[in-house]
C-alpha cells in the first residue's frame, strides 16, 4: 500500500488537488491507470483467509444485530406492487414482530415508482429510503433521462439514490464521461446520499474495480456499491476487499470517508459475518456502522432473524415463521 | 513386488446426497471402524438439505417416486453380500429388500386407499387427498440394523416426505452402506439424510427444530428421553410416531400406519352445479 500512497502523493503534488482530475480525460486516465495493480491471487487468498474466522456466542449476537442494522432491504422486481413494498417497509421497521429488542434495518431499496408507497410507511422513522435510478440496471439511457429519473426519485421521498455507472463508457475508456455522469447525478440528488453501483460482475478485472472505485469517489459518490444483483456475478469477498482498500486509501489521501455496499448473492448469516470480519480487518471499526457499510439483500434478513431466534431461544427456527418477501 | 495395501473405508454422514465428515471432526469406533459422530450442527445442516429437497420430491409424480424406490430395491439386491459381510443375517437382508419393494408399491396406491370422495349434504363434490407433511426426523431402531432402518425410512419417503435419520448408534455401518445404495439409485440428494452418532445429541435438536414437520421416535428406548422429545415436538405441533415396544416384531406385516401418520389431508369442495 505504500506504493499507492506514493502514487497518490505524486498525483496530488502534480495536480495540487485530486478534485482537479475530473477536468480532463487525460488527467483522469493517467491517474486511474497509475493506480497500482491488484494482486489477484493475493486478494482472493486474503478474502478466503478472512472468511475462516469463527465468530460465536456474544460476538455472533452482536454481529447479527449489526448486520440487521446494515441491511438495505431490497425488492427490485418488475412484479413489485404497492402492497408488496408496503409490507416490505413494515418489515424494515420491525423485522421480528415477536421481539421488540430486534433492531430495524438500514434502509428499504425499491424502484422510483414504488418510492411514494414506502415513504408513507417509513415517515418519522430512522429507516432510510433508497431508490435505484439512472436507468437501473443497465444504465444505457441518455443522460437527461437518467437525471430526470434521479430527480423524480428524490422528489418522491428517497433520501438515498443508488445509481449505476455507465459501464459501456467505462470499459471503452471514456472515464471523463462516466465522471461527468456521476457528478451530474450527485447534483440532481441534492441532499440525498449517492451510492454508485460499479456492477463489478461486468468490469472483468480487479484492476478495473479499483479504478471504478476511485473514479466514483473522485466524482463525489457517498457510497460505492458492488452490483445491481441483475447479472450472474454479484458481490464477492475479493471484490469487496478491493473496494474497501480503495475507500481506506481515498480517506488517507483526501480525508473524506466513503461507504461500501456489497449487494447481491449474500444470502445467509455466515456470509454476512465474513463481510463484517473483512471490514474490521481491512478498514477498521470506523466502517462498522450502517452509515458506512450496508448489505444490499432480500433473503439475507430472514436468515439473520432465524439465527437471532436460535441464539435467543436455543432452538432452530424455520422459514415458515418469517414473512416471504 | 511390495504387498498391496487395502483401501480402508471411512464411514461418513449422508447429507444432501453427499458424504461429509461431521463438521465437529469427531468420530467413534464401531466394529473396529471409525464412524462419524454427528453434532447438533450436522443435524441442522441435514434439516436444511431435507427442506431443500421437499419441493422436488413431493412434487414428483407418485408413479415416479415408486419407480425410484423400486430402483433402490434393485441396488439393495446387488449389494446383498456387502450387508452380509457387515454381519446382517441373510434372512434379514431378504426381508429388508422385500419390505422396500412392498412400500415402493404403495407410492401410487395410497391416495386411493387413504383418500377419496366424501359424502356431503350439498351440491358439491367433496374430495380428500393425502399430501406429504414435509421434513420428517426419524430415530431408527437399534436393531434389526437393516430391516428396522428400511422399515422406518421407506414409509416416510414413499409418500413424498424427506427424512433426517438418526441411525442406530451401535450398528451404523448398515445405515451408511444403505446411504451408498440410495446415493446410486436416482433418489434426489437430500430426500434421505443419515446421521450417525449419539441419539441423545441429535434427536433433541431435531425434535425442537421448528422446520421439522414430524418426528418418528421408533428407536428411542429411554422413556425419559422419549417424553422430553415429545414435549419438544409439541412446540410446533409435529406429528409424532411413538417409540416401538421392545418386543416389536419387525418381520410382521407393518400395515399402513407408518405412512398415514406422516401425511396431511387436503380436502377440496367443488361445486357440482344443479
Amino acid at each position: 500500500m505504500r506504493r499507492l500512497r506514493d502514487m497518490t502523493a505524486t498525483a496530488t503534488s502534480a495536480r495540487s488537488d485530486l478534485s482537479e482530475l475530473g477536468r480532463s480525460e487525460t488527467a483522469l486516465r493517467t491517474f486511474l491507470h497509475g493506480l497500482p495493480g491488484v494482486d489477484q491471487v493475493g486478494a482472493e487468498q486474503r478474502a478466503a483467509q478472512l472468511g475462516t474466522r469463527s465468530i460465536k456466542t456474544t460476538a455472533k449476537a452482536q454481529a447479527i444485530d449489526l448486520a440487521i442494522r446494515m441491511v438495505d432491504l431490497t425488492t427490485l422486481e418488475g412484479a413489485d406492487t404497492p402492497g408488496k413494498v408496503r409490507a416490505l417497509a413494515a418489515k424494515a421497521l420491525r423485522p421480528d414482530p415477536s421481539d421488540p429488542s430486534c433492531p430495524h434495518v438500514g434502509a428499504v431499496c425499491v424502484y422510483p415508482a414504488m418510492v411514494p408507497y414506502v415513504a408513507e410507511v417509513l415517515r418519522g422513522s430512522k429507516v432510510h429510503l433508497a431508490s435505484v435510478a439512472t436507468a437501473f440496471p443497465s444504465g444505457q439511457a441518455p443522460l437527461d433521462i437518467k437525471l430526470a429519473d434521479t430527480r423524480a426519485a428524490v422528489a418522491a421521498g428517497a433520501d438515498e439514490i443508488d445509481m449505476v455507472i455507465n459501464r459501456g463508457a467505462f470499459l471503452a475508456g471514456r472515464y471523463a464521461e462516466v465522471y461527468e455522469e456521476i457528478v451530474a447525478t450527485k447534483e440532481a440528488c441534492g441532499d440525498a446520499h449517492l451510492k454508485v453501483i460499479l456492477e463489478t460482475g461486468e468490469l472483468a478485472t480487479y484492476d478495473n474495480v479499483r479504478r471504478a472505485s476511485w473514479l466514483a469517489m473522485l466524482a463525489g459518490g457517498d457510497f460505492i456499491k458492488t452490483s445491481t444483483g441483475k447479472v450472474p456475478v454479484a458481490a464477492t469477498l475479493p471484490v469487496t476487499l478491493v473496494m474497501l482498500e480503495a475507500v481506506r486509501d481515498f480517506r488517507a489521501a483526501t480525508g473524506r470517508q466513503v461507504g461500501v455496499k456489497p449487494a447481491g448473492g449474500i444470502k445467509n448469516t455466515k456470509d454476512a459475518i465474513k463481510y463484517l470480519v473483512m471490514v474490521n480487518e481491512t478498514v477498521g471499526a470506523d466502517w462498522l456502522d450502517p452509515d458506512w457499510f450496508r448489505f444490499g439483500a432480500s433473503s439475507l434478513l430472514n436468515d439473520l432473524l432465524m439465527q437471532r431466534t436460535k441464539l435467543t431461544t436455543g432452538t432452530y427456527s424455520g422459514p415458515d415463521y418469517f414473512t416471504l418477501d | 513386488m511390495s504387498e498391496r495395501v487395502a483401501v480402508r473405508k471411512t464411514y461418513k454422514l449422508f447429507i444432501g446426497g453427499k458424504f461429509p465428515r461431521s463438521e465437529s471432526g469427531r468420530s467413534y469406533l464401531v466394529q473396529d471402524t471409525n464412524v462419524s459422530l454427528a453434532s447438533r450442527k450436522d443435524a441442522r445442516d441435514a434439516v436444511v438439505a431435507a427442506r431443500a429437497a421437499v419441493k422436488g420430491w413431493a412434487g414428483a409424480t407418485a408413479y415416479n417416486r415408486g419407480q425410484i424406490l423400486y430402483r433402490v430395491a434393485e441396488m439393495l439386491e446387488g449389494r446383498r453380500e456387502q450387508f452380509v459381510a457387515l454381519g446382517v443375517p441373510t434372512g434379514e437382508v431378504d426381508a429388508a429388500i422385500d419390505r422396500w419393494v412392498w412400500y415402493a408399491g404403495w407410492a401410487d396406491k395410497l391416495a386411493q386407499v387413504y383418500g377419496g370422495a366424501n359424502p356431503v349434504a350439498g351440491p358439491y363434490f367433496n374430495l380428500s387427498a393425502p399430501e406429504p407433511t414435509g421434513v420428517v426426523a426419524v430415530v431408527a431402531p437399534e436393531s434389526p440394523s437393516l430391516l428396522g432402518l428400511v422399515s422406518v425410512i421407506a414409509p416416510a419417503i414413499v409418500t413424498g416426505n424427506t427424512v433426517v435419520v438418526a441411525a442406530s448408534p451401535s450398528a451404523p455401518l448398515a445405515a451408511v452402506t444403505l446411504a451408498e445404495v440410495l446415493a446410486t439409485s436416482d433418489l434426489p440428494g437430500g430426500v434421505v439424510n443419515i446421521l450417525t452418532g449419539r441419539i441423545g445429541e441429535t434427536a433433541p435438536t431435531l425434535a425442537s427444530h421448528m422446520d421439522v414437520n414430524a418426528i418418528d421416535l421408533t428407536g428411542v428406548t429411554d422413556a425419559e428421553l422419549a417424553a422430553d422429545l415429545e414435549v419438544k415436538a409439541a412446540e410446533n405441533l409435529k406429528r409424532v410416531l411413538r417409540p416401538a415396544p421392545a418386543d416389536h416384531d419387525w418381520t410382521a406385516d407393518p400395515g399402513i400406519t407408518r405412512m398415514t401418520t406422516l401425511l396431511e389431508t387436503k380436502t377440496v369442495w367443488h361445486p357440482k352445479g344443479v
